[in-house]
């Protein structure tokens, strides 16, 4: 018997037969209609696609200025670390820690854990420590906001907007790119795919 | 310290629906994989290394005391104020919902609801529905399960976009840093907002959906 031809709905536990699905299907749970697994098309060449490509503008969102203010003639460059560094020297590094791990750290951890999981198992290999890799970067995934940091940037342009004039910068258009990346490297990864390669039969 | 291999799962006999752990089957948390459950020292899943659970670990007790942690920094991080905001050398300090009512009166509504849905609706929600779900758990309480579970996912899901307001001030401080002229400084309110943030997350994180559905099976 394969070990995957049932599965416990994580919400409420009810064993079932895993189903066949058609291509793009949803399965959800008989019992109490939480998401069981689904289907994805090309999933692990598309997830490494966006993931290599997330990684890119990763590098530019970080390395250029993202806003630059001017009020009465004066100008102020931002990166997007920058206020990090500010909470540090305030005195408040658990923000510092707080906004590093959750609006860079985790989300870079995420797109490299991808890329050293997925681009061995392209050419068949399976690398070092491959289900520990995988089971962390699961776990971190909720912890990585990069929308939600998105989001703080724009209401804070809006909340500026009335004292100064803000000019956005190259890193804030990568940043824009790199949540799509994010987001669409979520969308098309489909876990059970890369766990079933990993079952300890093979 | 001895770690167990659990044994390989031969059939299951689905003819009537029984859940995992009435099976004696044990799901992996992180992989979904199946293994038989034994007694004895800590079970490792044989696919992906993780720690093997029928049910969280001290669900509802953790649960409970990263929800009263939460209530207690709540206070704090309305009381006090998040920012302190100079311009042309009159400085004043906002608290998170002096800054909802400054944006509704200078016209960005939505900005305000964006703040006000994210920074104080949204973490007491969360709360309020955390403290309902471990009450309900703790009376094996049989009403409405389906509909329990699914406030237990949306309470899962929407809790990281609470952490607008702290980007918000991390982006404004960073901005902002001209001396007399504009200067923005974090408020000690910021940090006890982000601890709202974390606990309520790894609160949602700790309870374990399944406690609803067991309950169903004592009543049935």
């Amino acid at each position: 018997m394969s070990p995957d031809a049932y599965l416990a709905c994580h919400h409420c536990d009810l064993l079932q037969r895993r189903p066949s699905l058609p291509p793009n299907g949803v399965a959800v749970c008989a019992r109490c209609g939480a998401f069981l697994c689904r289907d994805r098309r090309n999933s692990l060449d598309r997830t490494l696609a966006l993931a290599v490509s997330g990684i890119i503008f990763f590098i530019i969102a970080n390395s250029y200025p993202f806003l630059s203010l001017n009020i009465e003639g004066q100008t102020q460059e931002t990166r997007l670390t920058s206020g990090i560094f500010v909470f540090f020297q305030e005195g408040m590094p658990w923000m510092g820690i707080l906004v590093l791990v959750t609006g860079i750290v985790f989300p870079l951890l995420e797109l490299l854990g991808l890329i050293y999981v997925l681009l061995p198992l392209k050419v068949g290999r399976i690398s070092w420590k491959t289900a520990a890799v995988f089971r962390l970067i699961r776990s971190l995934q909720p912890w990585g906001m990069t929308e939600v940091f998105l989001l703080g940037i724009l209401v804070s342009i809006v909340k500026l907007a009335s004292m100064a004039t803000i000019i956005p910068g190259i890193a804030l258009y990568a940043f824009l790119v790199l949540i799509f990346m994010v987001a669409a490297t979520t969308a098309s990864l489909n876990p059970e795919l890369i766990w079933e390669r990993l079952n300890p039969e093979n | 310290m001895g770690t167990a291999e659990p044994r390989k799962l031969n059939t299951i006999d689905l003819r009537v629906p029984t859940t995992a752990a009435r099976a004696g089957v044990v799901a992996c948390h992180h992989c979904g994989l199946l293994s038989r459950f034994r007694v004895g020292p800590r079970l490792l899943c044989p696919r992906c290394g993780g720690a093997l659970h029928l049910r969280k670990p001290n669900s509802e007790a953790r649960t409970w005391a990263l929800v009263i942690a939460a209530i207690l920094f709540y206070i704090p991080a309305n009381v006090y104020p998040v920012t302190h905001t100079t311009y042309l050398g009159s400085t004043q300090s906002d608290t998170i919902l002096s800054g909802v009512y400054y944006f509704i009166t200078t016209g960005s509504w939505y900005i305000a609801l964006i703040i006000f849905v994210a920074s104080i609706v949204v973490p007491a929600l969360k709360i309020v529905a955390l403290v309902f779900l471990l009450v309900s758990v703790r009376r094996h309480s049989t009403w409405r399960p389906e509909e329990r579970t699914r406030l237990y996912h949306i309470t899962e899901v929407i809790g990281r976009w609470s952490m607008v307001d702290v980007y918000v001030v991390t982006v404004m401080v960073a901005l902002l840093r001209l001396g007399a002229l504009a200067n923005i400084d974090a408020g000690v309110g910021i940090v006890f907002f982000g601890a709202v943030v974390v606990t309520t997350m790894f609160a949602a994180n700790s309870f374990d959906p399944r406690l609803i559905w067991d309950a169903m099976e004592i009543s049935a």
